[in-house]
């Protein structure tokens, strides 16, 4: 018999590997992708407003499982022949780019009206307005609601071993298929998930903290 | 202090500002939705002059103001500013407008996650492409002169009403406008905070600054105003020196205005 042992704890640890890198794809990828939907969700051009509300829709009403099998399986019917990793971050970055846009368009619509207004009056351009006015006001209501979706993302990513990764929950189930010993496995699972998520609920704090100076 | 004695108080008036339209304001409507708030207003606005629009809270002066700042679109007439003509639509003439038109608001809106001399610097860095150095020695000028040199690295939340003004005033003032306008200024200070605003614009007053105010300090009004325009219904109703406006008022809208203690 079997018993839980250090090398299915590497082996986890190992599998975190593809949970890390799957989460940092949808981070990377998702987060610039969203600041494009934010921005166009709040542009001055009927038809970027329309679109990104469109695609935002589509997205938020579509579950990830099925982005995913769409970019996996669907792609591959049509002649392209995806590898998972490739199909993986596409479909994070697709599910959380629209998550995040709709968060940063509430942010950036909270920043008062009256800001717009001077910073027009000193002469700043709509781009000078964003990237030294509006944004940075944005950015520290945001990150409290982004902290919180990007530890979603990480438990999520645990959907794509459909698709064939053995990410941590993946790894976590074939432990216990060999070992019979769900507690001690699972706990273990759980516990390096925690390690993931908490340093992100740190960071946030601290980053709240350090936006904080002067209101 | 009696009217005549009040008009004299401002030696600038003097030496005679002389007929030079800055801002020429010629049959302006401008409507809300269904509400038509400036039924065309014609205004002109001489350089080097004070004037103080005052009226009922509805009158139009907060919104003729925001349209002579491109900050409200018209609906009809002609705005011209510094011999330009004023149009939202058109970027050329907005981004002219705003290297001559310096405005401060009632609620202040400075810049809550940048310092006092940040908020000072950001336009003439950013817009005019000045070096970070000479931004700095700018700022530390206007902050001298609204008596606020100690404050440039504050932030504005760690301000007093008065002073978030005053700093308000200073951001306008480095950007060298050759018109300020005041939309409201000082109601949501307290008599004290009031003071210390008005003791600025008087200073501005004095070296010849064109300015625009819309107010309720009838008393500086008054005291310092070349022109006082009374607007009702969004008209103009009653405009002229001080003097006559305070002394004898034309109609019986501007008289019981003016008895109503504001």
């Amino acid at each position: 018999m079997i018993t839980f042992s250090s090398t299915h704890l590497i082996y986890l640890i190992e599998a975190a590997r593809w949970t890390v890198l799957l989460s940092v794809l949808a981070f990377i990828g998702g987060g610039a992708f969203g600041l494009v939907l934010a921005l166009g969700r709040v542009s001055q051009h009927k038809w970027l407003r329309w679109l990104s509300a469109a695609y935002i829709q589509i997205i938020q009403g579509t579950p990830l499982l099925v982005v995913l099998f769409l970019a996996y399986f669907g792609l591959s019917i049509l002649g392209l022949d995806i590898p998972p990793i490739i199909a993986a971050g596409l479909s994070l970055t697709l599910y959380t780019s629209a998550f995040l846009g709709e968060i940063w368009r509430g942010c950036i619509l909270s920043v008062p009206k009256t800001q717009w207004e001077a910073s027009n009056c000193i002469g700043l351009s709509r781009m000078q307005q964003y990237r030294h006015v509006i944004l940075p006001q944005a950015a520290r209501i945001a990150i409290p609601p982004t902290v919180g979706f990007m530890v979603q993302i990480i438990k999520n990513t645990s959907i794509t071993s459909i698709i064939g990764f053995v990410e941590l929950a993946r790894a976590g189930q074939i432990v216990n298929n060999s070992t019979f010993e769900p507690f001690i496995t699972f706990v273990f699972v759980a516990i390096i998930y925690f390690a993931m998520c908490y340093p992100l609920s740190l960071a946030s704090r601290h980053f709240e903290r350090k936006l904080n100076v002067g209101n | 202090m009696s009217v005549t004695e009040a008009a004299g108080t401002r030696p600038r008036n003097e030496t005679a500002p002389g007929a030079e339209p800055i801002i020429v304001v010629d049959n302006v409507s401008k409507s809300f939705g269904p509400l038509q708030v400036l039924h065309g207003v014609s205004l002109t606005i001489e350089r080097g002059t004070m004037v103080a629009i005052v009226g009922r809270s509805g009158s139009g002066k907060s919104t003729l103001l925001r349209c002579m700042n491109a900050l409200e679109e018209i609906n009809g007439g002609t705005i011209q500013v510094c011999g330009n003509r004023v149009a939202m639509d058109d970027r050329a003439s907005v981004k002219r407008l705003r290297s001559e038109v310096g405005m401060v608001f009632q609620s202040y809106n400075l810049f809550p996650h940048l310092t006092v001399l940040r908020n000072i610097t950001l336009a003439l860095t950013v817009v005019q492409k000045k070096s970070r150095a000479d931004a700095d020695a700018i700022a530390h000028k206007v902050l001298g002169l609204v008596g606020l040199a100690d404050k440039a690295e504050a932030y504005p939340e760690q301000l007093s009403g008065g002073q978030a003004q005053r700093v308000a005033i200073a951001r306008s003032l480095a950007l060298s406008p050759k018109v300020l306008l005041f939309d409201e200024v000082t109601s949501a200070l307290d008599p004290e905070l009031t003071g210390e605003v008005l003791k600025v614009m008087e200073d501005l007053a004095r070296d010849g600054m064109t300015m625009v105010l819309v107010t309720h300090e009838m008393a500086f009004a008054r005291r310092l105003a070349d022109i006082v325009v009374f607007m009702h219904q969004g008209k103009v109703w009653e405009a002229g020196p001080p003097a006559e406006i305070f002394a004898d008022p034309k109609t019986p809208e501007l008289r019981q205005f003016l008895s109503s203690g504001l």
